[in-house]
């Protein structure tokens, strides 16, 4: 079984329903794309997992437990750990206190430290500016601090909503091999991207939304050579 | 940028530093201003003065921390207020219940603290899902709603009469000295009954150990929440923080620190009635906190007591001070009434007086927009324009 699995989930807003019928899975170590145009319902699947909208039909379970009831707050708990859309940080907070937020559902100091300084590891940049309000980084630097304020939770899962908007290519660049590195270091992924070339060459596998359905799927590579996906999302 | 904390961190100590000299050394200059009454009157002042300060402390949990709007606060200070009336005198004798009840002060402040958190709770259960101006506006309503109960259930209150008579303080022992006027002697079955120095050390002591605990608060991990609550909820249900619980928390321990201040209040006035807690009382407390820095301990108290010294100092005893003055330099004419509808010096500045509140409340919004001592947060909001 694997480590996160989504069955028949049907979300709405409102009357408006944005998910009909998503089915996928996440398995331990892989990096797991969500790729389709604006509208499609990326955004919304993170959502539905995480918690923050809850879905009308179907199940999520996680780690071989079933938490479609289980609110946004405990999910974190569990292990299911994201940046949200648009970051969303703490704009007037201090790097290091935005991390520490992070850590929020932990109690085990020395781990915070020991995840703390991975964090740093990974985003020197952090550590220079960890005194710093976070509202005034750089686009980039507040992408880092995004993904490493969800490492805080330690998550079993990583969730990440559209980690290269809005940033130049040289920096999407190392947003990506950040990416495969933190999942070279054992944590699985679920990346959403409208990047989709990047998207796939990074991801094991991937998911292609359209409005609201699962419209194909296979490895990044599969979908990466396929022609209409090429058509659609590469622009080639 | 760990300067700057560092900064905020050092002038609080100062200002700390600064209010306990103030504090202990406050008794001896008062008895020196006014040696007629040994400076009884001032104590007095200075004790209410602490009631406000009380209510600024606990409104700032929940607007400056957690970032709620409040506009109803005086609804808890009422609630704090009539438990203590009603379990300490002899009102529930004429009442339905035929039975006077007179708990001592010192249970009741605990007692009222449990009815004003718990009525938190309950005013906030269904209304915290709300955000910002709606929260705002069913605040506002239960502000009305409590007094207006207060009053109405007037077999049980005496409705517009309130409730008086109620109990003093007593205490086993007290040790009177020369900073009352009296030789140094130990008093047994002591009453803190008009006794104005009693009721400015219990004061101290009662705020000395709300800060203690509301700083405490505000460094622990429920401290955090709140502010993550306050920056951005969404992310905060992100980080794993229970919103619900959170804001629940804010509004619970903001009243309870306002039933404390009303347990005080009706056991120094010995009067309590439903006047007593208009939206007025609600739009000052918020006054305290905003002016005096959102989010800021010391600079919430040094708010408070600023502008209770305006509100029942300054501007009570302004229509006396400018007749003075206008005698003094020669301006005597000003204070005859004169033709053209002219009611004389005092009158006038009488009738000006919330004129006069409100130009210096403006006046200091545009010198300091920040508050007096602002939290770091507002700083940076203010000087950088760093918002979400």
């Amino acid at each position: 079984m694997a480590l996160l699995e989504l069955e028949g989930i049907e979300t709405y807003y409102g009357r408006v329903r944005a998910l009909n019928g998503i089915s996928l899975s996440v398995d331990t170590g892989e990096v797991v794309a969500l790729i389709g145009s604006n509208g499609a319902g990326k955004t919304t699947t993170l959502r539905t997992i995480s918690g923050l909208q809850h879905p009308a039909r179907g199940s999520i379970s996680f780690a071989g437990q079933v938490i479609t009831g289980v609110s946004a707050a405990r999910r974190v708990g569990l292990g299911i750990g994201q940046s949200p859309e648009g970051r969303r940080l703490f704009g007037r907070m201090s790097v290091l206190d935005n991390l520490v937020l992070g850590s929020y559902t932990r109690r085990d100091r020395a781990g915070i430290q020991r995840d703390m300084d991975r964090v740093f590891e990974l985003f020197p940049r952090l550590k220079e500016r960890s005194g710093q309000i976070s509202g005034t980084l750089s686009g980039g630097e507040q992408q880092m601090l995004a993904i490493g304020r969800a490492l805080m939770s330690q998550p079993k899962i990583l969730m990440l909503d559209e980690p290269s908007l809005g940033l130049a290519p040289i920096l999407q660049e190392t947003i990506f091999s950040i990416i495969a590195e933190i999942n070279g270091q054992g944590t699985p992924i679920l990346l959403v991207e409208q990047n989709a070339l990047k998207a796939l060459e990074v991801a094991d596998r991937a998911y292609v939304l359209e409005t609201g359905t699962i419209v194909k799927e296979g490895t990044g590579e599969e979908l990466l050579h396929s022609e209409d996906v090429a058509k659609a999302y590469l622009g080639m | 940028m760990i300067r700057l904390r560092n900064v905020t961190r050092d002038r609080n100590q100062l200002v700390y530093l600064i209010l306990i000299v103030g504090v202990l050394l406050f008794p001896v200059l008062a008895g020196f201003v006014s040696p007629g009454d040994s400076g009884n009157y001032l104590l007095g002042q200075a004790a209410d003065a602490g009631v406000y300060v009380l209510l600024a402390i606990g409104l700032n949990v929940v607007v400056g921390f957690a970032g709620l709007l409040d506009l109803g606060y005086a609804a808890f200070f009422a609630i704090g207020a009539y438990t203590y009336a009603l379990l300490a005198s002899g009102q529930l004798n004429s009442s339905p219940l035929h039975h006077a009840i007179h708990l001592p002060f010192w249970i009741l402040l605990f007692v009222a603290v449990i009815v004003a958190a718990t009525a938190g709770v309950i005013l906030g259960a269904p209304t915290l899902r709300l955000r910002g101006d709606y929260l705002a506006i069913v605040t506002l309503g239960f502000g009305e709603i409590v007094p207006k109960l207060f009053l109405n259930l007037s077999q049980w209150t005496s409705g517009v009469n309130g409730v008086s008579a109620l109990d003093y303080p007593s205490l086993p022992i007290w040790i009177e000295g020369p900073w009352v006027g009296s030789s140094l002697s130990i008093v047994r079955g002591f009453s803190f009954a008009f006794n104005s120095m009693a009721y400015y050390w219990l004061m101290a002591i009662l705020v000395l150990i709300v800060v203690i605990l509301v700083s405490n608060l505000q460094r622990s991990r429920l401290g955090r929440a709140w502010g993550a609550v306050r920056e951005d909820e969404l992310a905060a249900d992100a980080m794993g923080i229970n919103t619900v619980t959170t804001k629940l928390l804010a509004f619970s321990i903001g009243a309870a620190t306002s039933g404390f201040a009303g347990v005080f209040y009706g056991s120094k006035l010995s009067l309590v009635s439903p006047e007593n807690f208009s939206f007025v009382v609600s739009v000052t407390i918020l006054v305290m906190v905003v002016l005096g820095g959102m989010g800021n301990i010391p600079g919430v108290i040094v708010g408070a007591l600023a502008i209770y010294y305006v509100l029942f100092n300054v501007l009570t005893n302004l229509p006396a001070n400018a007749k003075g003055i206008a005698n003094a330099v020669g301006l005597g004419f000003l204070n005859r009434p004169a033709a053209g509808g002219w009611p004389g010096l005092e009158q006038e500045v009488q009738r000006l007086n919330f004129l006069i509140f409100g130009l210096i409340l403006i006046s200091i919004m545009l010198l300091r927009p920040q508050g007096l001592l602002p939290s770091r947060v507002r700083k940076e909001e203010l000087e950088k324009g760093v918002a979400e």
